[in-house]
């Protein structure tokens, strides 16, 4: 494990390695190098298993961390990737020849944050969102509230009884509310 | 046939997306299967192009029952949380609990009690039988055997009155809460889950005769959506799926969990993973849930705590961090990506659900050839839940 990650470091320049449970280790890769990171730890470092690919938005650093989550069943080990990308040209390198699944991640990526990457399959088609027309959605600054308030308007609360009067005049009122 | 144990990546595989087909040209009719339809699992659709009888392609649309779950999470502390986990899944609500807490006592530094991780196995067990109860009589209504969906429906609600007396909630049971479970077993529990347990026996002796040894069922399912061992890490397919090609791959033995390291059971595994294959596996492995179950109930602790000391919850803050919990739920690999930046809200969550990958790229790859009147049984052998695919 320790003579991978330093060949890693060496060659692809990853920084920020640190084992934060047992058999998960989280590395951070610059956007230019990840995609042949990845490329390399499929075919050779036997990570044959992509468990999700997905992103963090850190809107107080103008940040999407990218997280590619590769599993190795020989080694039981996972491997996390982070890849920051900058969030107002949020762009990336697809990885959909590299599992037949990412097209489907990268497709809900560009929909629910926004971020584009080229020559995905079908990545204009919707995912879950039909005529979507407002900021994706999983965005930090996507405010559900004021979206549902807006789209949908006020609506009154069902109307309700306090329950013990409730009980009192309506339901046993010849009881004077005592149900026992 | 010897026993793959990683596929490695074929060059060969070539994951394009189909040409388009000219629907103009009189040749083809395209048609909609779902998201109301019986044939479907849960609320999705199928955009299916034909030629006569048979698929030329399939296009996966979900959507119809997205809620924003993901979304939601990020807006409200760790505790309430909680009360939307369990909706992830619908007929398997337990796992979310478990991971979302696992997930929060892994980045909290929480240690969970003996008996709760006992309980929370049993717990686990029993949501699983019930699953694949539901899904043994999805998969025989799918191929037109109702006495089986009836009678596993049926038999389900046994085990749902379990739950009712274990956690007071028959879907819904929000009893693994962080730091533990929620309550002990009650008063002759046991006696009844044994009882409940020997008629479940009994009962899938009669699915097997009368399901598997049945013509039609043999006939149609057989030959029907091979799933080949070249496809699995590619596509990234897990759990039965993937075992009944052969996969020796379960999370319960590859990297236990909860009390699984000191449960006797074999990962069990198929070699042609057909519908049928997968269908016979799922009724294996229903017959091992009672077996651990069974287990669980001889060696649970009856006495002890169950919930650990915990926080001021309604002003709970999380040390920062990032986790990946997961847990072998009836379907494979489920998973929770937990990041916390230190607050009360949680950063991000992420649910790895095995449907997405199963419902969509598997999916629309194996329905193509196939014809119409298969595509029901074929989309229920893939035992797919929408909800965790738009959660």
């Amino acid at each position: 494990m320790n003579d991978m990650l330093e060949r890693l470091k060496r060659d692809f320049a990853i920084t920020d390695v640190s084992e934060r449970q047992p058999r998960m280790t989280t590395i951070k890769v610059a956007r230019e190098n990840a995609e042949r990171l990845i490329r390399e730890l499929r075919d050779r470092e036997a990570y044959t298993h992509l468990n999700f690919m997905t992103c963090i938005d850190y809107i107080e650093d103008g940040i999407f961390t990218l997280v590619y989550m590769l599993h190795n069943y020989e080694e039981k080990h996972s491997l996390s990737v982070h890849v920051d990308i900058d969030r107002d040209q949020a762009e990336m390198t697809s990885i959909h020849t590299l599992w037949a699944q990412a097209w489907t991640y990268q497709r809900e990526l560009r929909e629910m944050y926004g971020i584009n990457f080229p020559g995905s399959p079908r990545i204009e088609e919707d995912f879950c969102l039909e005529g979507w027309d407002q900021i994706p959605p999983m965005r930090r600054e996507f405010d559900t509230k004021k979206f549902s308030d807006e789209r949908f308007g006020h609506r009154e609360g069902r109307h309700s009884e306090e329950p013990r009067q409730h009980m009192k005049v309506t339901l046993y009122p010849n009881r004077g509310g005592d149900e026992k | 046939m010897s026993r793959p144990t990683s596929t490695g990546h074929s060059a060969a595989l070539d994951f394009a997306q189909p040409e388009p087909v000219d629907l103009s040209s009189g040749k083809y009719v395209k048609l909609w299967q779902g998201p109301q339809h019986p044939g479907i699992t849960g609320n999705m659709s199928l955009e299916l192009v034909l030629n006569g009888d048979t698929v030329i392609e399939c296009k996966t649309h979900v959507g119809y029952l997205h809620r924003g779950f993901e979304k939601l999470m990020e807006r409200r502390n760790y505790i309430q949380n909680f009360t939307v986990v369990c909706r992830i899944a619908v007929p398997e609500p337990t796992f979310n609990e478990y991971l979302y807490s696992h997930a929060v006592e892994l980045l909290s530094g929480i240690e969970v009690p003996e008996r709760a991780i006992w309980l929370r196995t049993l717990n686990l067990e029993l949501m699983r039988m019930a699953s694949f109860l539901m899904w043994i009589g999805g998969q025989g209504g799918a191929f037109g055997q109702y006495t089986v969906a009836n009678w596993t429906l049926a038999y389900r609600d046994y085990v749902l009155d379990l739950f009712e007396e274990m956690t007071g909630a028959r879907i819904y049971h929000m009893y693994i809460v962080p730091g533990g479970v929620r309550a002990g077993l009650p008063e002759g529990f046991e006696g009844r889950a044994r009882s409940i347990m020997d008629g479940a026996e009994k009962l899938l002796d009669q699915v097997e005769r009368v399901m598997f040894n049945n013509v039609v069922f043999k006939a149609r399912s057989k030959g029907l959506g091979i799933i080949t061992p070249e496809m699995v890490d590619p596509y990234g397919i897990v759990g039965p799926n993937a075992r009944a090609c052969g996969f020796k791959r379960d999370l319960r033995k590859d990297e236990p969990y909860l009390a699984y390291d000191q449960l006797d059971f074999d990962i069990i595994t198929g070699t042609d993973s057909d519908a049928y294959e997968r269908a016979y596996l799922r009724l294996q492995e229903t017959r091992q849930c009672i077996s651990l179950i069974r287990q669980c109930l001889d060696r649970a602790p009856t006495d002890g705590a169950f919930q650990a000391d915990m926080p001021n919850v309604l002003h709970w803050k999380v040390p920062a961090g990032e986790t990946y919990v997961k847990a072998e739920c009836t379907r494979g690999e489920y998973g929770y990506y937990m990041v916390s930046d230190g607050s009360e809200y949680v950063r991000r969550v992420h649910v790895r659900g095995p449907s997405y990958t199963h419902g969509i790229a598997v999916m629309e790859h194996i329905a193509v050839g196939n014809n119409i009147a298969d595509i029901a049984g074929l989309m229920v052998s893939l035992h797919t839940y929408p909800p965790e695919i738009e959660r």
